[in-house]
């Protein structure tokens, strides 16, 4: 009972505050209801069993990220938003339109497919507790994924910091 | 009873938020967030199948999603300040200078 009044609670809010991102009016205000999007599926990994990714959620994404994206809306300092341009080449309504085809078709594979019944004996792992599993598969089995992980991060550094130079 | 496929549903309907965000917005910064919003979906539908699986692994891949998404996130908003900064602008229609 209570997962269920939790998961439709959160999804009511996750959907809600997405809107809101894409319908705000002021970029400043998109990026806060992105935050409360943010943490609102930290909550629902959280009702997953999945504490350690919520946690890194809330670090990375609204911590980290959304931070990022105020910084950048508070530089790009617009007097006239580019909502206020018209394009007449512009076909708003033909991308609602995909938008909901692509809805549509991904709601279609959910529903029709069947999912896999849930093994009996589930996998066995050497440790117990969430995190302690996440980091015995990061560090075992995806060891090397991980590590290129880490180069991905470092080339995204160098790269964010090149491209910011005043000289480009 | 939740079930999987309510999962699979509300990442549905939160990825097809950002697609109409990318397709609609054109404001640049708010199509980045529209991206996140779609990498978010993704990472509720790994976790979803995680806990129906009782298996970890689907919560080491979103934890890659998130480093990738961070990863995007900065080069992606770098480029858009060294543009912001020759252009004076972030209106996607403007942004046509590799267009055929």
């Amino acid at each position: 009972m209570g997962e269920v009044v939790g998961f439709y609670v959160l999804a009511t809010l996750i959907l809600v505050f997405a809107g809101l991102v894409i319908t705000a009016r002021n970029t400043t205000h998109s990026v806060l209801f992105l935050m409360m999007d943010f943490l609102s599926v930290a909550a629902l990994y959280v009702l997953l069993g999945a504490e350690f990714v919520a946690v890194i959620q809330i670090l990375v994404y609204a911590g980290g990220i959304v931070v990022l994206y105020l910084f950048v809306v508070m530089l790009v300092n617009l007097k006239r938003p580019p909502e206020s341009y018209r394009d007449p080449r512009r076909q708003g309504k033909l991308g609602v339109v995909l938008a909901a085809a692509v809805l549509v078709e991904m709601v279609a594979v959910a529903g029709y497919s069947r999912v896999a019944p849930a093994p009996v004996a589930a996998a066995v792992s050497p440790v117990v507790g969430n995190t302690e599993e996440v980091g015995w598969l990061l560090y075992t089995q995806y060891l090397i994924p991980f590590e290129l992980a880490s180069m991905l991060l470092l080339v995204a550094m160098v790269g964010a910091i090149l491209l910011s130079k005043r000289e480009l | 009873m939740i079930t999987e496929t309510h999962y699979l549903v509300l990442s549905a309907a939160l990825f097809a938020i950002g697609v109409v965000g990318v397709m609609v917005r054109r404001n640049i910064v708010v199509v980045f967030m529209s991206i996140e919003l779609m990498l978010n979906a993704v990472n509720i539908n790994l976790v979803a199948y995680s806990h129906h699986l009782q298996h970890t692994v689907g919560q080491v891949f979103a934890v890659f999603v998130i480093a990738v998404a961070a990863a995007e996130a900065a080069v992606g908003l770098a480029i858009l300040l060294a543009f912001y900064r020759n252009r004076e602008t972030v209106n996607i229609d403007d942004m046509n200078l590799m267009k055929w």
